[in-house]
């Protein structure tokens, strides 16, 4: 057996354009079926730049191909931007905890994303999509900053086409041309018809969003063991080996990325943890 | 166990034995006017007739008496050759696309080492060979290592290990357990811990030891649980640091520490890494594993900032891991006693001294 630190080398296939500053790639030639769950991450390394922790985007039925949707924050996060077709990256994965999709069977399903935090729910909507009489109602709300940059528009459109799902969308702000909601995404929930004792919700976005998030499903009547969020650190090793990621006596790469809100309550309040 | 008793020359046996057996044999020598570990060639090599006074940010040595093991850990431990500060782990080529493993060299260490640096090497096994994934490195220099443990008569005045539970006398994971005594006579008890061990035993000539050499010994011992320069009350510590987030003395710990890293260096127990890259001119590019310190504003960058900004969040993190969040994690506290952390701070912040005036606080 290799050393888990050492990464596959494949090349990337097609490469979609999100937004300004986000694409989504199609990662070819991992040689055998890559398998996931959805809400895990993979580290994309690119040789002398570095390696990020990123989550899986695509579709966890589809085993041909790793997706990916990066946003160009960071050094390493830049040059993923700029890769062309065929140009090689490095690839370690998948890890870290999932989502309760199979836990959440029978329940109602409520998706809560902020900005790029829509990215590792994306395969969630494909999994319930693929077993959509597993579940409850379905419902997917959606917070981005300016309407230029929400993701995935056209898949937007087409899941809020369904007579099965439900899609709200929101902004912080936008110009006269937009015709949608503008506000904060937590304005979104008061509105959504769900189920508050037979939902589960998984809420994605920056830590300021998942805090007021969780705070207005509580009031909506869920609870605190039904309401999951995804935790980002500073990861360099992904399999409990490095130390850079640890939040209180978690590791984000291995005990989360996924948390269910009660066991990391005491923390997600509190400052420089 | 049988208890045996060698002299110098048996001493010098051993050393021998573990060198015909194919071990770099690893022990405590004078570097740098410090006690370091680093490669033993014979008992010459060994810090002979030497004492050491250790202090919070302080430490001296002296010459006198003619123990060989008379003296406290120094600065170095077992981590710089189990986990070397750096290590190649891959090449790429200039294309992007062939990788090539480092494989490097892992040599079989025999440790010649303080009960609490075996304690630290235990610590080290649970968290790189008892989760989901291992470090091959580690494992490969692990089985490959063999284990003396020196009991220890002559704790440091920073030391606290009996607070701990790993000294002065050893408990498990040694292959062999030596104690020296020098009063009429100058000796070494020596027992086998492991099967390893009692082949290693029945190489060199040894006398089967006296009733009378064994307690001794075990006088020595209890004096040295006598002699703490530290105490640290366990009682109750993990709720402690955990209520203690909020607590005001993380303000006075900031206005002396300098983030500087050295508590992590010296620690036995400390394994945070970071992977680095290293580019050639020709576009080939090498992967390198290092220490890293949580103490650094890096540790913890994410997109727009550090989570830890503040070195009192740096300083509570380090402590609430070594005594709380490391039970959580790996079933036993990150701590072993050996009160490097307190000699090699800078500023002489003092491990037990912070948990006390948590205690004061009430959190």
């Amino acid at each position: 057996m290799g050393h888990p630190l050492i990464p596959a080398i494949l090349s990337v296939g097609q490469i979609r354009r999100e937004t300004g500053d986000v694409v989504t790639l199609t990662l070819e030639g991992y040689g055998r079926p890559f398998r996931f769950r959805p809400g895990q991450f993979n580290m994309l390394y690119l040789p002398g730049a570095g390696e990020v922790p990123i989550s899986i985007s695509g579709d966890p039925g589809k085993m041909d191909r790793v997706v990916h949707t990066v946003r160009m924050v960071g050094s390493v996060t830049g040059l993923i931007g700029r890769l062309k077709k065929g140009d090689p990256i490095g690839v370690r994965g998948p890890f870290g905890n999932p989502w309760p999709v199979d836990e959440a069977r029978g329940d109602d399903i409520l998706l809560v994303a902020g900005g790029v935090g829509l990215a590792p729910l994306r395969p969630v909507v494909y999994d319930v999509l693929s077993r959509r009489k597993d579940f409850g109602r379905f419902l997917l709300l959606y917070g981005a900053r300016t309407p230029d940059d929400l993701l995935y528009k056209r898949e937007l459109h087409r899941w809020r086409g369904r007579f099965d799902m439900y899609v709200d969308v929101t902004v912080d702000s936008a110009s006269s041309t937009w015709k949608g909601n503008v506000g904060v995404v937590t304005a979104l929930i008061e509105r959504a018809r769900f189920d508050p004792y037979h939902t589960t919700a998984m809420v994605c976005g920056p830590e300021v969003m998942m805090r007021f998030t969780v705070r207005a499903l509580m009031e909506a009547g869920l609870k605190e063991e039904k309401i999951f969020l995804s935790m980002e650190r500073n990861m360099k090793c992904a399999i409990g080996l490095c130390g850079h990621c640890q939040f209180g006596p978690y590791f984000v790469c291995k005990d989360g990325p996924v948390f269910r809100y009660d066991t990391v309550k005491e923390l997600i309040w509190r400052k420089e943890v | 166990m049988t208890v045996r008793v060698i002299g110098k020359e048996g001493l010098e046996g051993l050393l021998r034995a573990l060198r015909e057996e194919g071990y770099t044999v690893v022990g405590p020598l004078v570097r740098d006017g410090a006690i370091h570990y680093g490669e033993i060639g014979s008992i010459g090599d060994l810090p002979e007739g030497y004492r050491d006074e250790q202090g919070a940010g302080r430490y001296r040595l002296r010459q006198e008496g003619d123990l060989f093991f008379g003296y406290a850990v120094g600065p170095g431990s077992p981590k710089y050759f189990l986990n070397p500060p750096e290590r190649l782990l891959f090449r790429v080529s200039s294309d992007g696309r062939g990788v090539e493993e480092e494989d490097g060299d892992d040599p079989g260490f025999a440790f010649l080492v303080r009960p609490c640096d075996v304690a630290g090497i235990s610590i080290r096994d649970r968290v790189l060979l008892e989760g989901e994934y291992r470090d091959p490195h580690y494992l490969r220099r692990r089985e490959k290592s063999l284990i003396i443990a020196v009991n220890c008569t002559h704790p440091g005045g920073t030391c606290f290990c009996l607070s701990m539970g790993t000294g002065p006398e050893v408990g498990d994971g040694a292959d062999l357990i030596l104690t020296e005594v020098s009063g009429k006579e100058h000796y070494f008890l020596i027992q086998a811990g492991s099967q390893r061990g009692k082949g290693l035993l029945e190489r060199i000539p040894s006398m089967e030891a006296s009733p009378a050499q064994i307690r001794e010994a075990e006088g020595l011992i209890e004096g040295a649980k006598g002699r703490m320069g530290r105490a640290l009350e366990r009682d109750g510590l993990k709720e402690l640091l955990y209520r203690s987030h909020d607590h005001p003395y993380w303000r006075d710990v900031e206005k002396r520490c300098l983030a500087c890293g050295n508590c992590t260096f010296v620690c036995p127990t400390c394994f945070c890494t970071t992977l680095e890259d290293r580019m050639a001119l020709d576009g080939s590019a090498e992967r390198w594993q290092r220490w890293d310190s949580c103490f650094t504003l890096d540790f913890t960058y994410l997109h727009g900032g550090s989570i830890r900004s503040s070195i009192a969040s740096r300083y509570r993190h380090w402590i609430t891991h070594k005594l709380a969040t490391w039970i959580d994690q790996f079933g036993t506290p990150g701590c072993v006693g050996c009160g490097r952390c307190i000699t090699w701070c800078p500023v002489g912040i003092d491990i037990t001294e912070v948990v006390e005036e948590l205690r004061k606080g009430g959190g």
